[in-house]
């Protein structure tokens, strides 16, 4: 197991190499140059030339790529060509709500789509399976911003129980974080709950019908240990998969969710730096978002062995 | 068969009530907290995000309202578009007219403690003359600039008169002429200073700056503002509020949401689809600030066939009916007017001279017959549309369909606003991935006169502005206007200008429009104003 994982860690590095080329090939073969962007409308030839030479936005490209994986080597991500900002800081900054959204989002959306998921295959064809399909299918094919905006009229403007926008850091308080994060977190669970009940009542549905299921209620065990020991257990797979993939989908950018409720997460911070074509920015931040697909990628096979001892890596 | 979670449904009766209850006293309390702690911080949503700091090497507008906040100028504009002294007390000009002696306030002090001195000023002004297009005529006209014979006195010296010195020191828009320390207006002009160090009225919170999220100012209880009422962009800057927060939204919903729910006070560019709704909340108000407005153009491309061609600009620009482009854009008439005046209607230089067919709109058959004159072949004009920016994405459409209605054949290219910032920049020919026409947007004081307005720049390839028209009676007629001694003389040359412009084709006006702010009647003190400015105002 050691070794699988070393041989996956090492496996990623030329995985992240690739994307550093790709994005940054990708990026300057791309309209637009950040020079006249700052410059503005009224800058001369001259003066737009004089920008670009000090953002370093002349030289070769090789020469641009090499140093910037030179310094990426040594920790630096560079600095924002536009607001100056040291662009590790600025996904620091970035990174908090991002995260808060995704692990609210994420346990909120387990807790309630895994069990209704149980229930409805346990309970196939009837009111409550049909529910919980309608509400599955509500939460794919209603926008998240309506269901956001829905939530914002409800809640905020109406019972006022809940600010319109904003985040608040964990560390100002529990009460005001929550307070803030809470919409956003209902609105997404939304989705994830849809996503995941779903995955979990067809995995489930395969399951209940096998062998030794039959055999597990034929020895007389409770149906609850035959549900949740047995039938869940075994198909976690799936589970698992979708609550990484859902996880890493939050970690990269909701951009929508965080535009609704002005959360300053890494989504706006990508979309910012793309209409900007701040290259540094958004450099830095695909190839966290590869890192971070990598990593949960990497768990989640973890989790597949330790969840169903019969899988084992070569 | 019994489920657990079953049980965990069941209503709680009376305990639930009360947990019920609890909860929402909780979330009321948090929410009073939050209001107190809040009282003196006024929270403003602009137009954009603040990206680039330096107001000097960017025209950007966020930069310039950046710039009002933490750095002051020599002169400003009151509502009567009338230069009058901000950190200059008096000055004195020589018999000859070639000597501007300036002396500085007393009290003025930069952020960092040092005092506000003749060098200063020097270094800032020259740099701001590298950049700005006012500045650089300016520039042109002075021989030597320093600080004089005391540290808070400051001379420029002229190689022959020029007749707007103080008015390009009071330029309201962007590059506005702000003042800051030496050791930063030192650096060179394609450079970004390093530090947010002025002499303004607020300090510049650099801990609390998020790009994209937030840009916080204090108030500098330093600062010694002026003893005249404040105007326009004149008078006393006298701060009454502790902290101003710019939030970013990049959702108008979310961002009316949130001035309707009390969490920000400030709005300053609703869409005009949600003014009604906001005018009948009565505890917001609504109101244009700049009476300037805004202009919105159509720029040709001088250099590339068939637009090299002046008639075929002037049938473009005859095909245009700016009553269509303005309903589109923005529908509610009190909120446009109809506006052929190349340096905006209601300011001294206003003229309708060469701007008949655009404002009745009946040009459409001078511009077949101009069409049909010039022999245009069907070459497809290429003209940019910005899709991703809600205040230029409409005219480009609308120009478009007047054009094929006159016989053009359009080739409407869909891009970003940066790909657009870019292109434009190209003078390659079509088939290069070159352009014929764009559109933009102007505030009113960045077009006001010839000197600052771009688009009536003629100096070609070499120096001109995107577009690039080779008219060298413009640039006569610039000059001229540069020297005039008389408002009389200026009115007159730039209505020539205006006249010329239009029969070049160079550019057109297709309307001028308002975009009002909203703020939660909780503030007050709001200025009319070149830009939106937080000083004068008050939080109840």
């Amino acid at each position: 197991m050691v070794l699988y994982i070393v041989q996956r860690i090492l496996a990623a590095i030329p995985v992240m190499g690739f994307v550093a080329l790709f994005v940054f090939l990708l990026l300057r073969l791309t309209p637009g140059d950040p020079a006249a962007i700052i410059a503005g409308d009224t800058a001369t030839p001259d003066q737009l030339e004089a920008i670009r030479e000090s953002l370093g936005l002349n030289e070769p490209l090789f020469v641009q790529f090499f140093s910037w994986i030179g310094q990426l080597l040594q920790g630096d991500f560079g600095t924002s060509i536009l607001s100056g900002k040291p662009v590790l800081e600025l996904i620091a900054d970035r990174m908090e709500p991002t995260i808060s959204l995704a692990l609210t989002t994420i346990i909120l959306s387990v807790l309630i789509a895994v069990p209704l998921g149980v229930i409805a295959a346990w309970k196939q064809g009837t009111l409550i399976d049909r529910f919980v399909m309608l509400l599955s299918v509500l939460g794919f094919s209603v926008p998240v911003f309506v269901i956001g905006y829905l939530m914002i009229s409800a809640f905020s403007m109406q019972l006022g129980w809940f600010p319109v926008q904003g985040f608040k850091p964990i560390g100002e308080g529990l009460g005001q974080f929550f307070h803030r994060i809470a919409l956003p977190t209902f609105t997404l669970t939304l989705l994830y709950i849809a996503l995941i009940a779903r995955i979990t009542r067809t995995s489930m549905l395969e399951i209940l019908g096998d062998d030794y299921v039959r055999t597990a209620r034929a020895k007389g065990l409770p149906e609850r240990k035959v549900l949740m020991r047995h039938a869940l257990r075994n198909c976690s797979v799936p589970i698992i998969t979708v609550i990484g993939i859902g996880f890493a989908l939050i970690i990269s950018g909701v951009v929508v969710t965080e535009s609704v409720f002005n959360l300053p997460g890494l989504g706006r911070l990508t979309v910012d730096a793309v209409l900007s074509r701040d290259y540094p920015v958004i450099q830095a931040v695909i190839l966290l978002a590869s890192l971070i697909y990598v990593v949960i990628n990497l768990l989640i096979d973890i989790a597949y062995v330790l969840l169903d001892p019969r899988i084992r890596y070569a | 068969m019994n489920f657990p979670l079953n049980m965990k449904l069941k209503p709680k009766g009376l305990t639930g009530l009360l947990r019920g209850t609890m909860f929402a006293a909780a979330v009321a309390s948090l929410a009073m907290m939050a209001g107190m702690a809040d009282a003196q911080t006024l929270r403003a949503v602009k137009h954009s995000d603040l990206r680039v700091l330096d107001p000097i090497l960017t025209t950007a507008y966020m930069s310039r309202n950046h710039g009002y906040m933490i750095f002051d100028t020599l002169y400003a504009l009151d509502e009567n578009l009338a230069p009058q002294p901000q950190m200059v007390d008096t000055h004195t000009v020589s018999d000859d007219g070639l000597t501007y002696t300036f002396t500085l306030r007393d009290g003025l002090m930069f952020h960092d403690g040092a005092p506000v001195t003749g060098a200063d000023v020097a270094a800032s002004i020259a740099r701001w003359g590298e950049r700005d297009g006012m500045g650089q005529v300016l520039m042109s006209f002075v021989d030597s600039m320093e600080q004089g014979g005391s540290p808070n006195e400051f001379v420029i010296n002229l190689k022959q008169p020029y007749g707007l010195v103080i008015d390009s020191l009071a330029k309201p828009s962007s590059n506005v002429p702000f003042i800051m320390p030496k050791r930063l207006a030192d650096t060179p002009s394609t450079e970004a200073i390093p530090e947010q160090i002025g002499s303004g009225p607020f300090k510049w919170v650099a801990d609390e700056y998020q790009p994209g999220v937030r840009a916080v100012y204090e108030k500098n209880e330093d600062y010694v503002p002026r003893s005249e009422p404040a105007s326009f962009a004149a008078g006393g800057k006298v701060v009454k509020v502790d902290r101003v927060e710019w939030v970013v939204m990049p959702d108008d919903q979310t961002a009316f949401n949130a001035l309707q729910a009390g969490e920000i006070d400030y709005w300053e560019s609703p869409p005009s689809d949600l003014l009604p709704i906001l005018e009948a909340n009565p505890d917001v108000t609504v109101k244009n600030l700049n009476a300037l407005g805004m202009q919105t153009i159509m720029r040709p491309n001088t250099l590339n066939a068939p637009m090299d061609d002046v008639r075929i600009r002037q049938a473009a620009i005859a095909s245009v009916n700016q009553k269509d482009v303005l309903d589109a854009l923005v529908g509610n008439p009190e909120l446009y007017n109809l506006c052929g005046a190349m340096f905006v209607c209601n300011t001294p230089l206003a003229s309708d001279v060469g701007s008949e067919t655009l404002v009745k709109g009946n040009g459409m058959d001078k511009a077949k017959a101009l069409l049909a004159e010039a022999g245009y072949d069907g070459t497809p004009i290429v003209i940019m549309h910005p899709t991703d920016v809600g205040t230029l994405r409409t005219q480009p459409v609308v120009v478009a369909q007047a054009m094929r209605d006159a016989g053009f054949v359009v080739d409407l290219q869909a891009m970003d606003w940066q790909t657009l910032v870019g292109k434009r920049a190209s003078q390659a020919s079509i088939a290069d991935g070159g352009w014929h026409m764009f559109m933009t947007n102007w505030v009113g004081a960045d077009v006001f006169n010839p000197l600052v307005n771009n688009m009536v720049n003629g100096k070609g390839p070499d120096g001109g502005w995107f577009g690039w028209p080779d008219v060298p009676k413009l640039e006569e007629l610039r000059t001229a206007y540069a020297t005039a001694p008389t408002l009389e003389e200026q009115q007159s040359l730039a209505e020539e200008i205006q006249k010329i412009a239009y029969e070049q084709g160079v550019y057109a006006p297709i309307g001028q429009y308002f975009v009002p702010s909203a703020w939660s009647n909780n503030i007050e003190g709001v200025l009319d104003a070149p830009a939106p400015l937080f000083w004068n105002i008050s939080k109840k």
